[in-house]
């Protein structure tokens, strides 16, 4: 859509344009274009000495155990993730759909977790398991469950998820909830007259009806997990024990700063952005094509 | 639902308030412990109701700092907080209120161009690229400023989105009406449109503000003074210790304030929020 009324001027939309273009080619273009190039050299540890190299940064990437299990991590992390926080938020989303009356105030209720920083989230979840201070710690070992997120790999991952998701589920759950309401009564209202219980109404009718909230939810959820968990990895965990919550992104941090890498954080950094380009690229012709219907 | 039974509305009820619980509780735990002193918390059998120390910790948190390590007391993260988030809100509102504003009510070369160039910066978050940023900011001399904090998270599309989309809706009479007037387009935008985006203005400022507080990797990278730090990395820096000696009870009362603004933000506005936020991410 086009307006078809506009101004005339020639220099006044470039003046207009200028301060976001200035910015975004200074933090953005010059940057990321930096990333890519840096992804071809070798520097020495002072950063003084660079040399073209080509692949091999990428080479010694796919050579090293490290990555492939970091990939692991980021996989198993961001499935757990984005199936927990999703299917929980429908939960809500849908019982809180069935009370119209009171869905304002529980929705007051759900959705400040928004609002409280990754880390913050990180550092809470981790007070409640710390494993001698931790409140729910010394239940769990009167059940016998030696916890301990220091040195157990899988309890810190298990952690890490907790936090994550009970960030997650505010977001997921204020779409779901409009994505509910927009479903016309009348549908659902004729589907229970032929005799369809709400079960089955659910699974027949409004799952399909939502399945295009549910489809962008589980893009940004997936890119949520990928980025802004940095914080709560780094706040819990610090990407240990033993490197079993080091994600991909904690890794480009990790490898540029305390390995002293940017050859191959740059690398990592490349095949990030591949990964994220390709998921928003999927996400718009989907988007796209839902338009045209 | 189509049917109003009372066991549904009961199970209903139940689930959510059972969601609720899970949202609250982590907040209630660290609200109880930054009440307590110091032993209480570290012992490990903390009560679970508030204690007398209230007083104590905050004004320890807020004006002295740790003791142990010399911290920056909180009352100085907070206005570092308050000055990246509302620069962050205010620097994005400004810079893409204006290009969306040449995009969509001129006609010029390399507009379409121009558009695109903006756009793609939606696909790559700062996170990815995070040692090049690194890099320019310390290229440009902007270490430990309140401009490296701020510039490099505004460099993105949401904003110009948004109000694209906004000025797309804005019917094509009132320009005509204006330019009857004899208006040019700074007056049309100040007199006209302006006033016309006022809550989409604030949806964004609400987010943003949001967006700008919670930060996190960026500020840890960028500041390397102590007196720059913003709360959030400063909760962290009190528990980096690891051991039990860590002052729970002020990183606590560190996590409450830190957590008050953005919350506070989102639920007195969360009719303009959660407009926003529909509208940027669909």
């Amino acid at each position: 859509m086009e307006k078809t009324t506009v101004f005339n001027s020639r220099l006044l939309p470039y003046l207009l344009l200028l301060p976001q273009l200035v910015v975004t080619v200074v933090f953005f273009y010059w940057p990321a274009s930096q990333a890519v190039w840096q992804s071809f050299l070798r520097e020495d540890a002072f950063g003084l000495v660079s040399e073209f190299v080509g692949f091999e940064n990428y080479q010694t990437l796919f050579a090293q155990p490290e990555y492939y299990k970091s990939m692991l991590t980021t996989v198993i992390f961001s499935s757990l993730v984005a199936a927990l926080s999703l299917s929980i938020a429908l939960l809500f989303a849908t019982q809180a759909d069935k009370n119209l009356k009171a869905a304002g105030g529980y929705k007051t209720l759900m959705i400040w977790p928004y609002a409280v920083a990754p880390a913050v989230a990180g550092v809470l979840w981790f007070f409640m398991f710390q494993p001698s201070l931790g409140m729910l710690s010394r239940p769990l070992r009167g059940l016998g469950i030696d916890w301990n997120p220091l040195l157990n790999g899988n309890h810190a991952l298990i952690l890490v998820v907790m936090a994550s998701v009970w960030k997650q589920i505010s977001y997921n759950f204020l779409f779901f909830l409009a994505g509910l309401q927009s479903i016309p009564r009348s549908v659902i209202e004729a589907s229970a007259i032929d005799g369809a219980g709400p079960m089955r109404r659910f699974w027949t009718i409004v799952f399909p009806l939502l399945s295009p909230t549910t489809f962008f939810l589980l893009v940004v959820n997936v890119v949520y997990v990928f980025f802004d968990t940095f914080g709560i990895i780094d706040a819990v965990t610090g990407g240990g024990p033993a490197g079993a919550t080091t994600t991909m992104v904690y890794k480009v941090y990790a490898d540029g700063r305390l390995g002293g890498d940017l050859g191959g954080s740059a690398a990592q950094s490349v095949i990030l952005m591949v990964i994220v380009i390709a998921l928003t690229a999927i996400q718009f012709r989907y988007v796209e094509r839902k338009v045209q219907y | 639902m189509v049917e109003h039974r009372p066991l549904s509305d009961f199970i209903a009820y139940a689930i959510l308030t059972l969601g609720v619980f899970i949202v609250a509780f982590p907040v209630y735990l660290a609200l109880v412990a930054s009440t307590h002193d110091a032993a209480t918390v570290v012992g490990g059998n903390m009560p679970a109701t508030p204690g007398s120390h209230a007083v104590e910790n905050y004004y320890r948190a807020v004006f002295v700092g740790g003791s142990r390590t010399s911290r920056e007391p909180v009352a100085n993260m907070l206005i570092n907080s308050f000055v990246s988030a509302i620069g962050i809100a205010v620097g994005k509102i400004f810079i893409s209120i204006l290009s969306a504003y040449a995009v969509v009510y001129f006609r010029f070369p390399f507009r379409k161009t121009a558009f695109w160039i903006i756009f793609i910066t939606l696909m790559l978050p700062v996170e990815v690229r995070i040692y090049p940023t690194y890099k320019v900011v310390a290229d440009l001399r902007m270490l430990d400023t309140y401009a490296g904090l701020i510039l490099p998270l505004i460099a993105s599309a949401t904003g110009t989105l948004l109000f694209r989309q906004f000025f797309m809706t804005v019917p094509d009479e009132l320009l005509e009406a204006s330019r009857i007037d004899g208006a040019g387009p700074f007056r049309f935008f100040w007199d006209t449109l302006l006033p016309l985006s006022v809550t989409t203005i604030a949806a964004l400022f609400v987010i943003q503000f949001i967006y700008g507080w919670n930060q996190y990797l960026w500020p840890l990278l960028i500041t390397t003074k102590d007196s720059m730090q913003t709360i959030v990395i400063g909760i962290k820096k009190m528990l980096v210790t690891q051991d039990e000696l860590a002052e729970w009870q002020l990183a606590m009362a560190t996590a409450v304030l830190a957590m008050l603004p953005p919350v506070a933000v989102v639920i007195f506005m969360q009719r303009l929020f959660v407009r926003g936020l529909v509208q940027t991410e669909k």
